[in-house]
């Protein structure tokens, strides 16, 4: 699984029948199960990152996995106003941003 | 599973780039036409854009021509394309690109205000949220867009294709929607090969992993014409994130092997396969891993090309982040993925004529599934479904009102039953057990990455075996959710892709485009072979059957015949 939804943050939408995430994944890989949004089969993300970029509470966040030599840093996407803030938080708790549009 | 039945005048089915196009011509063709969408995911991050993009590189910049621009692709594909579809769709890049730009697009401008070269005939953009700007104005364009909804098969009758049957996921639903005319814009298929990586990091793939042929598969069944599956597409990718090695081309990169030879300079002509060709030889022959090399890069261009990256590509600078990289020397290994069956980048496809018109009646195809015109990309898939849904709503002028009358219940039940026959049941196989076996088989014996993409009969001939007995256990198949049965269906796609392809490769007794169909038993690249292999499943005894097709220069289409382009390619006499 190469994204990460935190079950402490994400409230599942409760405004919607589907979640945010759950609507917008190109694979329908991701599944409101109760109250929380959950992966049902993270092998077959593609790291579009459409759902980091969907959810309103950003719990959702793109990371490396260990396959391919990955150290824990997370990428979440705040969209306002056509720009995106690109932010990455190390495992040591620095964070590099970029802002984008 | 629920039945509804709807009817619409014109069917796009798969709302990717093409289809998209597709809608908003044909609203503007005709305002009172019914038009449907259906979309397998959701249309504002499906297909080739989910991600983003960041430039487009099929646009004509100032001194190209669509001569020019067919010139290099057919130079490109080593003189095998189709000159008509290819001219047809240089006349219109620039057109389509000016058009997206207008409804929100962000195409980035140089100092006196025109579009940003990034080289002859590629400009940046600042494309991440260009598939939402497409979907905002297909739905701007009052068409009716169902979402989550996968196309199963077309409905034939009197072979004409009628409509398509289809699965909800969200409602749990089987669709048949019965249509005047259909466009196929489904797009190509990945996952027919094992992927790079394994587990978690499986679809860290260049293509969509959800493209898996659904569009080649149906037209395959109800006998359609399709055309150079054999010219696999293989991307040379950085490695591990597989962000495409185009984006540091501004840098001036040079492939370099481990040595630090730039071994590109071996070769007197350099076409896109030969980049990758070259780089699997030089692995293969123990001078590997390559890289490119892009030299000295001060903060200032390294900010510039993360940020141009994240629009397209984000996993490439949580790579840099999450490893801490020091970039001021950047080195990227670079390698090439599992093959892909695209029309876009290849030519693997719907057979179509000048109109986008498919050999089935009532059908037409644009975009990655239809075939005859490589180097298309996304300004090409919104050419060819602007001019498919011209030919459409003209057709569909000529239909008599009452067409739609159908009377076709048996057919309903039987794919309703075929279906419903995979769900409920106690024992049978998962989709991902045969996705497995059927990645095995194409990666061994049809030559995948670890075979450095290389052919040979007596493989394929294994491939074809193999795959015959895949196909027997796909009644056995189970699914115990909507999503689950369309992994059921997907697979079965992927299978039947793989099967014609094999007969494809098999076919054609040369090598034509190295890297993409390279033939140990048959290395070298042969006058006689400058013609398409094109295929057809006889559907009276199941039976693919293959066609030869004449290459034609420009000049001998009908619709381009005071166009006189000389065959330059015949000076390589091959």
């Amino acid at each position: 699984m190469a994204v990460k939804i935190d079950k402490n943050i994400c409230d599942g939408c409760p405004d919607y029948n589907q979640g945010r995430c759950e609507r917008i994944c190109p694979g329908s890989l991701i599944s409101k199960q109760g109250k929380k949004a959950k992966i049902i089969r993270p092998e077959e993300c593609w790291d579009c990152a459409a759902c980091v970029k969907a959810c309103p509470r950003n719990a959702i966040s793109l990371y490396l996995p260990e396959e391919v030599g990955g150290r824990g840093t997370e990428l979440k996407v705040q969209q306002k106003n056509k720009r995106s803030i690109w932010i990455f938080d190390r495992e040591d708790g620095s964070r590099k941003v970029y802002k984008t549009g | 599973m629920k039945k509804e039945v709807l009817k619409t005048d014109l069917l796009i089915v798969g709302g990717g780039a093409a289809g998209s196009y597709a809608a908003v011509t044909a609203r503007r063709e005709d305002p009172e036409l019914d038009i449907t969408v259906i979309e397998k995911a959701h249309i504002d991050r499906s297909g080739c854009l989910a991600a983003g993009i960041n430039a487009i590189n099929a646009y004509l910049n100032p001194g190209e021509t669509p001569g020019s621009y067919l010139h290099y692709v057919k130079d490109d594909s080593y003189g095998l394309v189709r000159d008509d579809l290819v001219y047809s769709i240089g006349q219109g890049l620039n057109r389509v690109t000016e058009e997206v730009e207008s409804w929100g697009l962000e195409i980035l401008k140089d100092e006196d205000g025109n579009y940003l070269k990034r080289s002859s005939r590629s400009i940046k953009i600042n494309g991440e949220n260009f598939k939402p700007i497409l979907a905002r104005k297909v739905r701007k364009s009052r068409i009716r867009i169902l979402n989550k909804t996968a196309a199963l098969n077309y409905i034939v009758q009197d072979n004409r294709v009628c409509g398509v049957f289809a699965l909800n996921l969200k409602e749990d639903k089987f669709y048949t929607i019965k249509a005047k005319v259909v466009i196929c814009t489904t797009g190509g298929a990945a996952g027919i090969y094992k992927p790079n990586n394994r587990g978690q990091a499986k679809h860290k793939m260049w293509y969509p992993p959800f493209n898996t042929g659904a569009g080649y598969a149906m037209g395959i069944r109800a006998g359609a014409e399709m055309t150079t599956f054999e010219m696999r597409f293989v991307a040379l990718r950085v490695k591990d994130v597989i962000a495409p090695t185009g984006s540091f081309a501004f840098a001036g990169g040079r492939q370099i092997n481990s040595q630090g030879e730039e071994y590109l300079k071996k070769f007197s002509r350099i076409t896109t396969s030969l980049r990758l060709f070259a780089t699997v030889e030089e692995n293969r022959k123990g001078r590997g891993p390559c890289y490119l090399d892009l030299g000295h890069l001060d903060l200032d261009k390294k900010e510039k090309l993360a940020r141009s990256l994240l629009g397209m590509c984000p996993g490439m600078v949580l790579k840099w982040e999450d490893q801490d990289l020091d970039l001021s020397e950047l080195k990227v290994e670079i390698e090439g993925t599992e093959p892909y069956i695209v029309g876009g980048h290849c030519q693997s496809g719907y057979w179509i004529d000048s109109n986008r018109r498919t050999t089935l009646p009532g059908l037409y195809a644009a975009g990655d599934v239809a075939g005859g015109a490589p180097k298309k990309y996304v300004t090409g898939a919104f050419v060819e479904g602007e001019i498919a849904a011209r030919s459409a709503v003209e057709e569909l002028k000529k239909l008599p009102q009452n067409f739609l009358e159908l009377n076709i219940t048996e057919l309903i039940a039987n794919e309703y039953n075929r279906v419903s026959s995979f769900l409920n049941r106690e024992e049978g196989l998962e989709a991902e057990v045969l996705e497995d076996k059927l990645q095995q088989i194409m990666e061994i014996y049809a030559g995948g990455r670890s075979q450095y993409y290389r052919l040979e009969a007596e493989k394929l001939l294994m491939a074809r075996r193999k795959l015959n007995e895949l196909k027997a256990e796909t009644v056995n198949l189970k699914a115990d959710t909507s999503r689950e049965l369309l992994a059921v269906q997907e697979v079965i796609e992927r299978i039947e892709v793989a099967e014609v392809l094999v007969e494809h490769l098999l076919y054609r007794k040369e090598t034509r485009w190295p890297g993409y169909q390279s033939r140990v038993d048959f290395p070298d690249r042969k006058k006689e072979w400058r013609k398409f292999v094109n295929s057809r499943l006889r559907t009276e005894n199941n039976e693919l059957e293959i066609i030869e097709r004449k290459y034609k220069s420009l000049g001998d289409y009908a619709a381009f015949k005071d166009y006189d382009q000389a065959d330059f390619y015949l000076e390589y006499n091959l």
